[in-house]
């Protein structure tokens, strides 16, 4: 019999403030234990927060981007429970009343088993909350003792909380990569995994169809898309033995080994704290104007849905093609930059910057930034494709030239002498001589072995060294041929 | 000169009549004579007054002088002091030495006047009667087995010994109020928001309020000229332009308002006190003030709904004191659980150790309706008993405590029979209203007893008035113990 997977996802994502959350202490990754950690991270007795204005700004961009409703008062509430990397004994969170409510994110979904086709999924978003991040506390190296860090405390995070709309471990990874776009895209976070800047909590149960959910167990802190498919996996098939063998599931908190491949339990619910919230005295209850909200609506880039749609409708591609272009914001910009060079060209622009562009990149391990050629120079190239100048063959050698040592396209083409023949007076009488040349295969042809004609085309290529226009000489090879 | 009032100590420091370094050396000369009968003194640092003094007489030389350059002022153990211990009564402080200044203490900095030492309080500023403190029990000057009040029991002390030309206390329930009716001074505790919270370590944060304590209302005015004002590192500090507070001293009372709330006139009140304080509102009858009868029906409330609130933000705002970063930490422990409750057992005072078992209960789930959030709304009607009230008189009067200083010791095992001690000046602090203290006559023993007057918000400088020319009519504030 067959079972239903329910997952739902918390995702912290660190903003990209300069400082932190409630103080003026640095966020910047990598530096000295303890050195950006002031007054306020050590939670120095008498010191207060002071909430950063433009935590808050981001938060509403988020909220923007997402549909979801923007709460015009919201609080900030005291998360209460004692650990050496938490200062102050409680976290800044928010509780009842978060900065945004409720939204939603359509995703494209590609199912990780073969044959099933590509589709779209609306995953809700039941709300988005700013909260600081705690510190980090360091075991090694301390004589038996642990060292605690505070540079990060006090770090804005934004904590988004999705409903368990994902039935997959595949609609998991679309939905958190899709959010990992969104918030690079929007410009609220660098997303960066290896430094914790977009971490993954993943709750899972499963059930008989048609039964009431099932008891989950939320894996924690998965900051690789790849280890979460995997923990998802394992995770669901140790349920549904667990629950087959006759056992039961509890619900628990659970760590990912990605050595192992295998989940294990932190703290059942036994464990679970009391965290006593209660709204922070210290600070006054986030009012958000209508104005401010027009304002960063005002900042907002277009979306990764909306240009997907325009490069669908507008420029004719493929959803496929759409959302690849979209995947990131640097490569829908070089896509951009790129047909502003080459008009028209979307199509062929579309193919080169999913095909040759991308494999390149991967091959030297670069990212769109890195990217050797500027997208003002591959629209060039493509220009010369669309007006036959080059031939796509052509195109490639110009594409290895670009690469590797720079330069226009136009200057390439001269140097290399790739221009292609689009005369057809010359392309005449290179055909002729072909004809004239082989008029037993002619005949062979002209008797009905049509399979003939590749051959025709390989001669007179070669005739041309690769620079005659196909196209142009297919149809005068065609005519020439059936005389 | 241990008689002259901040002005004619002003005048005096500026005309060169005396030198701030000399003053200042008479002051702790006077301390070091009279304090170990009072204790009213945790810290005391000659070598960094006088070091202010120097710097305050070279201010003078050069003509800069303020109000309050080169006079003496004794702060409360609240206030972080940069080089200065800075315990807040508690030994889990013993060895704190602070490394910033609160924004109080700052004011007083740049004013130019000298930090002459730090006063005792009960341990974090919790309790009636400065017997909680770590550093020993305060001592009334008016008779040393009697108790001066609390929280800010050792400015209170200082400033009816003489010991200092005046001190800074803070109020959560009656902290500033209480003692300075109990030694026969004046204390004002301002509308929440109008001095900084920034460096004065947390009780209850939504009602703690630094305020001056000093011989009469003149001097409170100039006191307070120095502490109030914005800042923006504290989110709950107000916004407001920058006032005198003794721009209405002079200012005749006829026509003056007092509303007199018949439930602070009902049985709990000492005759003794009840006497002197019918005096007084006979005294501001001839002064030309007209008396109306007004109600406050929730006040009675006042004492539960503190006994909630106060615990449960102090429960959060103590848990930062967990032996990690600074202050005490237990000299032996197993393992990190041990560490936090070894060091907090022993650390933190039965009282202190009471209000954060009651808080933490009261935010627990499933009593957090029931208690915190059933007391915040009692707090909201608490407070509009007084919005109603004013739109009929423009002060209320009444008694501060309802008995005079009571013994060392009297009330230790009964912490109800203590806490009704604040039952006057509770619901001010629930309200966000300023109040203030002065005295005005002796009761039973001969101890003193104070008048309570409660302005509406931001009414400082009336209420100045109104206690000056009380003072002006009467000499019950220039009365002295004798050491």
């Amino acid at each position: 019999m067959q079972w239903e997977i329910v997952i739902g996802l918390e995702v912290h994502t660190q903003l990209s403030t300069n400082t932190k959350i409630f103080s003026g202490a640095s966020t910047a990754f990598g530096a000295e234990p303890n050195t950006q950690a002031d007054a306020v991270s050590i939670a120095l007795p008498g010191v207060l927060p002071v909430l950063n204005k433009g935590a808050v700004e981001r938060a509403i961009k988020f909220g923007l981007a997402t549909g979801s409703h923007i709460a015009n008062r919201s609080v900030f509430a005291r998360k209460n429970y004692f650990y050496p990397d938490l200062p102050k004994g409680y976290q800044i969170s928010q509780f009842d009343l978060p900065v945004v409510g409720q939204g939603a994110l359509t995703i494209q979904v590609e199912p990780l088993s073969g044959n099933a086709k590509p589709y779209e999924k609306t995953v809700r978003i039941t709300r988005a909350h700013l909260e600081e991040d705690a510190g980090k506390s360091m075991h090694g190296d301390f004589h038996g003792m642990t060292g605690i860090d505070l540079n990060r405390a006090g770090t804005p995070l934004l904590e988004i909380v999705s409903e368990p709309d994902m039935v997959s471990a595949a609609e998991a990874v679309a939905y958190a990569k899709a959010l990992h776009t969104l918030v690079r895209w929007i410009g609220i976070s660098d997303g960066n995994m290896q430094e914790g800047s977009f971490r993954c909590d993943v709750n899972v149960s499963v059930r008989k169809p048609g039964q009431p959910l099932g008891t989950r167990r939320e894996i924690k802190n998965l900051n690789s898309f790849k280890f979460m498919q995997q923990a998802i996996d394992y995770e669901v098939q140790w349920q549904i033995d667990t629950i087959e063998n006759g056992g039961k599931v509890h619900q628990a908190t659970i760590l990912f080994n990605p050595d192992t491949g295998e989940t294990r339990a932190m703290r059942s619910k036994e464990d679970a704290h009391d965290y006593r919230y209660f709204p922070d005295p210290d600070l006054l209850p986030l009012e958000i104007s209508p104005e401010w909200i027009e304002q960063m609506r005002a900042t907002l880039p277009e979306l990764p849905q909306a240009k997907q749609a325009r490069y669908v409708n507008d420029l004719g591609l493929s959803a496929y093609d759409a959302s690849v272009l979209t995947s990131s914001r640097e490569m829908a910009d070089f896509f951009e930059a790129a047909l502003g060079n080459a008009i028209g060209q979307a199509k062929i622009c579309a193919n080169w910057i999913i095909g040759e562009v991308s494999a390149q990149l991967n091959r030297d391990g670069l990212d769109m930034t890195q990217c050797p050629i500027t997208a003002q120079q591959l629209g060039g190239m493509l220009q010369r494709i669309a007006d036959n100048t080059i031939s796509n063959s052509g195109a490639k050698e110009v594409f290895r030239t670009m690469w590797a040592e720079g330069g226009e396209a136009d200057a390439i083409i001269e140097a290399k002498g790739l221009k292609q023949v689009s005369d057809s007076g010359a392309i005449e009488a290179l055909v002729d001589e072909i004809i004239a040349a082989n008029a037993d295969k002619v005949a062979e042809y002209r008797s009905g072995k049509d399979k003939l004609f590749g051959f025709f085309v390989g001669l007179a290529m070669k005739a041309s060294k690769g620079k005659a226009n196909p196209a142009q000489l297919n149809d005068i090879l065609k005519k020439k041929l059936e005389g | 000169m241990f008689e002259s009032s901040l002005k004619q100590l002003g005048d005096a420091l500026r005309a060169n009549k005396i030198s701030s370094v000399e003053l200042t050396q008479s002051y702790l000369d006077r301390i070091t004579r009279h304090n170990p009968a009072l204790n009213a003194f945790i810290t005391l640092n000659p070598e960094m007054s006088l070091a202010q003094a120097r710097a305050a007489d070279a201010r003078i030389a050069a003509g800069k002088a303020d109000a309050l350059t080169g006079i003496p002022i004794a702060q409360k153990d609240i206030f972080c002091a940069k080089g200065w211990l800075t315990t807040c009564g508690s030994k889990m402080l013993h060895n704190f030495v602070s490394p910033y200044d609160a924004h109080v203490i700052s004011q007083f900095n740049n004013a130019g006047a000298i930090n002459l030492g730090k006063t005792n309080m009960d341990e974090f500023a919790m309790g009636s009667s400065n017997e909680t403190s770590h550093y020993g029990a305060v001592k009334n000057p008016w008779d040393t087995t009697r108790v001066p009040g609390g929280s800010s029991g050792g400015t209170a002390a200082a400033v009816a010994a003489r010991l200092c030309a005046a001190a800074t206390g803070t109020d959560t329930g009656g902290s500033i109020r209480q003692p300075a009716a109990l030694c026969g001074i004046s204390g004002l505790k301002p509308t929440y928001g109008v001095c900084s919270r920034y460096g004065m370590i947390a009780f209850a944060s939504s009602l703690d309020q630094a305020g001056p304590m000093g011989r009469s209302a003149e001097d409170l005015a100039l006191m307070l000229n120095v502490m109030a004002g914005f800042d923006e590192r504290d989110s709950t500090s107000l916004q407001r332009d920058k006032e005198d507070y003794a721009r209405d001293l002079n200012k005749p009372l006829t026509g003056l308002r007092i509303g007199l709330p018949k439930e602070f006139f009902a049985e709990g009140m000492g005759s003794d006190v009840a006497k002197a304080v019918e005096a007084a509102i006979a005294e501001y009858k001839k002064l030309g003030a007209t008396i109306v009868d007004i109600s406050l029906p929730n006040s009675k409330l006042s004492v539960p709904v503190y006994y909630v609130l106060a615990p449960a933000e102090a429960s959060s705002n103590l848990s930062r004191f967990d032996g990690v970063r600074y202050g005490y930490r237990a000299p032996e422990y197993s393992d990190l659980a041990d560490m936090y409750e070894k060091s907090r057992a022993q650390g933190f005072g039965a009282e202190v150790k009471r209000r954060i078992m009651i808080g933490t209960y009261v935010l627990s789930h499933g009593y957090y309706d029931a208690y915190y959030l059933q007391a915040q709304k009692i707090r909201r009607l608490i407070a509009q008993d007084f919005t109603e009230a004013y739109k009929q008189c423009d002060v209320i009067m009444g008694p501060t405590s309802p008995s005079t200083a009571f013994k060392l010791g009297e009330k230790g095992d009964d912490p109800v029979q203590m806490y009704l001690s604040d039952i006057y000046t509770i619901a001010v602090n629930l309200a966000g209203l300023p109040g203030m203290s002065i005295p005005c006559g002796f009761g039973a023993n001969d101890m003193p007893v104070g008048l309570q007057i409660i302005g509406n918000y931001f009414d400082e400088a009336r209420m100045l008035n109104v206690a000056h020319q009380f003072q002006q009519a009467t000499d019950w504030h220039s009365r002295a113990p004798k050491l």
